[in-house]
């Protein structure tokens, strides 16, 4: 009898959850679906089936070539995460292992230096770029891709770290390990999987962000952002290439953020559970 | 042996030379139909010219204006080529931020640039810039429509006309609007119509004392018309539909009229892109009764050189031939006379074949020859300009307007109310930029 | 000994990020508070020279800039309350079992891997235009007026638009936390006899403290700075209808090239900013605490 209900319920739930996931992802299905269709198809009303055309891909790579783009948003996004991720390990480590007085006040002043606007440095930043040279080069986007995401990163690790037991370290330290040692084959291990999310969460935020790397890039280091600047609004009907561009923009850390979501979830916490 | 290095030296050198002679060049586009046309030609230009590279950066209007401003501004130096506006052309130019175009070859023939064009890009009697397409306004209407409602579209049609027939055309149950207009904000898009609509009105953006001229009569007839046409006539939607929106709902056959950019006319006639390509016809941009004005649009999409720039030579190579008359029948030959990039050149407007297979062309070249930037209204005004006022100041002052009368179309603001607040934002900002003393 | 040793151990560990920071932030609000008090248009070099206060003055006098503090607030709020409200319905919904699990949560997440303009031209063409959008098209279905999003509800049309963005954000968050809570103390609940909102008010509510202000702290970072959404969609309008901080400064730095104008604009979101992170850092920092 409990059995009945609880397979019932499990029906309606699963209805419901269902309905709900797809009237989320639908923005995103309808614009993969309308890249296949022709223009006039693709303004002609609500419909779910495409005639299946490529034409819209065929024309959007003519147009502007999309694998140097895509190229350019995998080293940049990936780039600045390593980067990140080398100088952020060992600061919230040592904020969550030996917090100081001021361990706090440090933390937040990090996560506003977030909050200022970018485009009120605009002109500043691009003046200091072109007088080191790094103005359209993927160092120069991947310099500023880590400084923009750095607070973040400290901060999400720093608070996975610190759910992470002190006697842990403690047994280590009467066992006589060194703290070289002790970061290495004690907390390494169990600090791996909020070091993965981290990394995955960050390559999603440098994958988009799109006001830096569109005003500091030109030809050479355009990423993907600046892929899909060139087809909003042109002349024409537009919206099956739009949407073919916009699938090609989002499709690979679409991809990606699938296959790895069990990674993401586990460590994003943010200090969230206890 | 010493020779030998010498030699093998001398050798690398010069190779490196080479080298160094085969240049690449940046060149920032917009990302409209004939600028893309351009880039799927470009062979033409590389075959000729081995020793150049291309290298494109096509970006969407706005994003574009922004990145060259910035750019050239600051002294970048990323764009060897840059593709700007007449608005920007005598603006930069006057801070020696152009390079004069003076070595586009002995064929280029400078003298067959429409001269209205040609004046626009020029500063004192030098060309900074070259003409790439170029566009007046006109009214496009649907023939088909016009007969059946009992409609002959005057030779000179005024508001009054354009009013009366919009309307009656206006078929809400086959989702017919009378009329298309421009009502997204931006100092390009509501702005350049409203503005070029004021001037037919007689009316102008300053006195001669730089005085803005939202309280006159002129604007306050201008924003009413306008908006009144546009409830009762126009498009649902109709505040956030710019060129690109107006020109899909043309080709869709939902607008009885359309005033607009001429270029628009070869799209709208392209039996490939529009179900009423046999059934449009043309005429000059309407005036207000007694005004001998018909509101002095005129834009052109132009390719500049950065004052400075290491590789003047080829960039003004590759500007010439994007802009000469060879490109034109290259299109011609590759894509059909419909489809050239109009409005640069007289000759194009003798060309037998152009004049066969584009039914706008005497139309657009009325409009083009008609519009006089030096003299925007009829009243005296202290700027040149058309559908724009070419001050530094107009972007965002023509932006922040745009953006109050767009609340009007939308229908959460009045005539009374939006012209006050841009009278008010027009007086703050012009005092601050020191033209009101 | 060892402890000292640990202790500058810790401090040169944190030193690159923090210099890093340092000057990732120090340098160029020393270069925006300098051209603060410059006269400096961009687009007019000519006319270089010492402003005062004039910038100031002049960015907080502009008509749009209180209505454009009161809409960033009410996209900071606005989106807030929906994600975490509708976080929490949807990870109370992903924490039941249901079949294709794996699947329905792949589906709620994807909107996070969306890039901000594509975004907003997704919503703008495909979803709420008022000719060709899907919403229009329903509306047209049932015999209704479509609604023209943008005129009618452009600060609403907006908020919608990020709440999507940032919705699997919030649930995924919310779920995890939803997910370690106690299996007995459940139970244990269930056995009392509390109904499901007893148990949801008593129980779930206070273990996901934790995770909404977290959830509120981040997102709220970021909400601060949207722009790109507005840009894409309504340019700020209708009116003022959709200027926020963010798009104030855009406009007076990007259209105006008012170097002077926008970096006292920055000078001022970056202190409200501030104040809004000390306010937030009171009543959130509390909670993380315990």
């Amino acid at each position: 009898m409990a059995r009945a209900i609880s397979t019932r319920r499990k029906t309606v739930t699963t209805v419901v959850a269902w309905l709900v996931a797809l009237i989320i992802f639908f923005p995103i299905l309808y614009t993969i679906i309308t890249s296949f269709k022709t223009e006039p198809e693709a303004i002609a009303g609500i419909s779910l089936i495409p005639s299946g055309t490529f034409e819209n891909y065929i024309e959007v790579q003519a147009q502007r070539d999309y694998f140097r783009p895509f190229l350019n948003s995998v080293v940049i996004s990936l780039g600045s995460t390593l980067i990140a991720l080398l100088i952020s390990v060992p600061a919230a480590w040592s904020m969550a292992f030996s917090p100081a007085r001021r361990t706090k006040d440090i933390l937040m002043w990090m996560l506003s230096t977030k909050m200022m606007p970018a485009v009120g440095v605009l002109v500043p930043m691009y003046l200091i770029f072109r007088d080191t040279g790094l103005l359209d080069t993927r160092t120069g986007l991947t310099i500023v891709l880590t400084l923009v995401n750095l607070p973040i990163v400290v901060w999400m690790l720093y608070t996975y770290f610190r759910e992470i037991p002190g006697e842990i370290l403690e047994a280590a330290r009467m066992d006589g390990a060194s703290t070289l040692k002790e970061i290495v084959y004690v907390l390494t291990p169990m600090a791996v999987p909020g070091i993965a999310s981290t990394m995955l969460l960050n390559i999603i935020l440098a994958w988009n962000e799109s006001f830096w790397t569109i005003r500091l890039s030109a030809a050479n280091a355009a990423p993907l952002t600046a892929f899909i600047a060139s087809f909003s609004s042109p002349q024409g009907l537009f919206w099956a290439k739009l949407s073919a561009a916009s699938t090609l923009a989002i499709a690979p850390i679409l991809i990606m953020g699938w296959f790895s979501q069990k990674q993401l979830v586990r460590g994003l916490t943010f200090g969230a559970v206890k | 042996m010493k020779l030998t290095t010498l030699l093998i030296g001398l050798c690398s050198a010069s190779a490196l030379a080479f080298a160094a002679h085969a240049e690449t060049l940046t060149i920032a586009t917009v990302n409209n139909g004939d600028m893309i046309r351009m880039q799927k030609l470009t062979d033409d230009f590389t075959a000729k010219n081995p020793d150049i590279q291309l290298q494109w950066v096509t970006l969407e209007e706005n994003v574009l204006r922004e990145r060259v401003t910035t750019d050239i501004a600051t002294k970048g130096g990323q764009y060897d080529v840059m593709t700007i506006g007449n608005y920007e052309v005598p603006i930069w130019a006057k801070q020696g931020w152009l390079l004069e175009l003076n070595n586009l070859g002995a064929d280029y023939d400078v003298d067959d640039l429409l001269p209205a064009i040609r004046g626009g890009l020029s500063l004192d009697g030098k060309l900074f810039a070259a003409p790439f397409y170029g566009e007046s306004a006109m009214i496009m209407y649907r023939t088909d429509l016009f007969e059946k409602a009992g409609l002959k579209m005057p030779e000179k049609p005024t508001w009054e006309f354009i009013g009366e027939a919009a309307r009656k055309i206006t078929d809400r149950n086959a989702g017919i609007s009378g009329i298309c207009l421009r009502g997204k904000a931006g100092w390009g898009e509501n702005m350049a119509f409203l503005t070029a609509m004021d001037n037919s009105f007689g009316g102008r953006w300053f006195d001669e004392k730089w005085q803005p001229q939202f309280d006159q009569p002129e604007w306050k007839n201008t924003l009413q018309s306008y908006a009144e046409l546009l409830k009762d006539a126009g498009p649902s939607g109709a505040s956030s539909n710019g060129f690109n929106e107006n020109l899909t709902l043309f080709q869709q056959g939902k607008c009885g009229m359309w005033i607009d950019a001429t270029v628009a006319a070869s799209f709208v006639s392209n039996p490939k892109d529009s179900t009423v390509a046999d059934k449009v016809g043309y005429a000059i941009f309407p005036n207000k009764e007694g005004i001998n004005n018909h509101g002095n649009w005129l834009w052109s999409w132009n390719l500049g050189v950065p004052a400075g720039s290491q590789k003047a030579e080829a960039a003004q190579k590759f500007i010439a031939w994007a802009t000469s008359k060879h490109y034109t029948e290259l299109v011609a030959e590759k894509e059909g006379w419909a489809n050239v990039p109009p409005g640069t050149r007289t000759s194009l407007y003798k060309n037998e074949n152009y004049e066969k297979a584009a039914p706008f062309a005497a139309p657009t070249l009325e409009a083009m020859n008609a519009a006089d930037i030096t003299k925007p209204s009829v009243k005296p005004v202290p700027y040149t300009g058309g559908q724009f006022v070419a001050i530094p100041e107009f972007q965002g002052l023509g932006t922040t307007v745009g953006q109050l009368f767009s609340a009007v179309v939308a229908g959460q603001m009045s005539v009374d109310d939006a012209l006050a607040q841009a009278q008010q934002v027009s007086v703050r900002e012009m005092t601050r930029a020191g033209y009101i003393k | 000994m060892a402890t000292r040793q640990t202790r500058s151990l810790a401090r040169l560990m944190l030193a690159p990020s923090v210099v890093l920071l340092l000057i990732w932030m120090i340098v160029p609000l020393a270069m925006t508070l300098w051209y603060s008090f410059q006269n400096y248009n961009l687009l007019n070099p000519v006319m270089r020279s010492f402003a005062g206060f004039d910038n100031y003055r002049y960015f907080y006098t502009d008509p749009a800039f209180f209505e454009s503090i009161a809409n960033t607030l009410a996209i900071v709020v606005g989106v807030l309350l929906i994600t975490v409200i509708g976080g929490i319905l949807l990870a109370l919904l992903l924490d039941q079992p249901i079949f294709g699990q794996g699947i329905v949560r792949i589906l709620v997440i994807s909107p996070f891997f969306v890039m901000p303009p594509v975004a907003a031209l997704i919503w703008k063409n495909m979803i709420m235009h008022p000719g060709y959008g899907v919403l229009a098209d329903v509306a047209r279905s049932l015999g209704l007026q479509p609604v023209d999003w943008f005129a009618q509800y452009p600060l609403l049309s907006i908020v919608i638009i990020v709440s999507w963005q940032w919705l699997p954000f919030a649930t995924l968050i919310l779920l995890t936390a939803l997910q370690s809570l106690d299996e007995e103390q459940k139970e244990a609940a269930e056995m009392d006899g509390a109904n499901f909102f007893n148990r949801f008010r008593y129980l779930t509510l206070p273990h996901l403290a934790r995770a909404i202000t977290v959830v509120i702290l981040i997102q709220t970072i970021f909400l601060l700075a949207v722009y790109a959404e507005i840009l894409v969609t309504t340019n700020g309008g209708p009116g003022y209808a959709t200027t926020n901080l963010a798009f104030l400064i855009y406009r007076t730095a990007l259209l105006s090239y008012d170097i002077g104008g926008a970096s006292a604009g920055g000078v001022i979101a970056v202190v409200l900013a501030n104040i809004v992170a000390i306010f937030l850092m009171r009543a959130v920092g509390r909670n993380l605490e315990r």
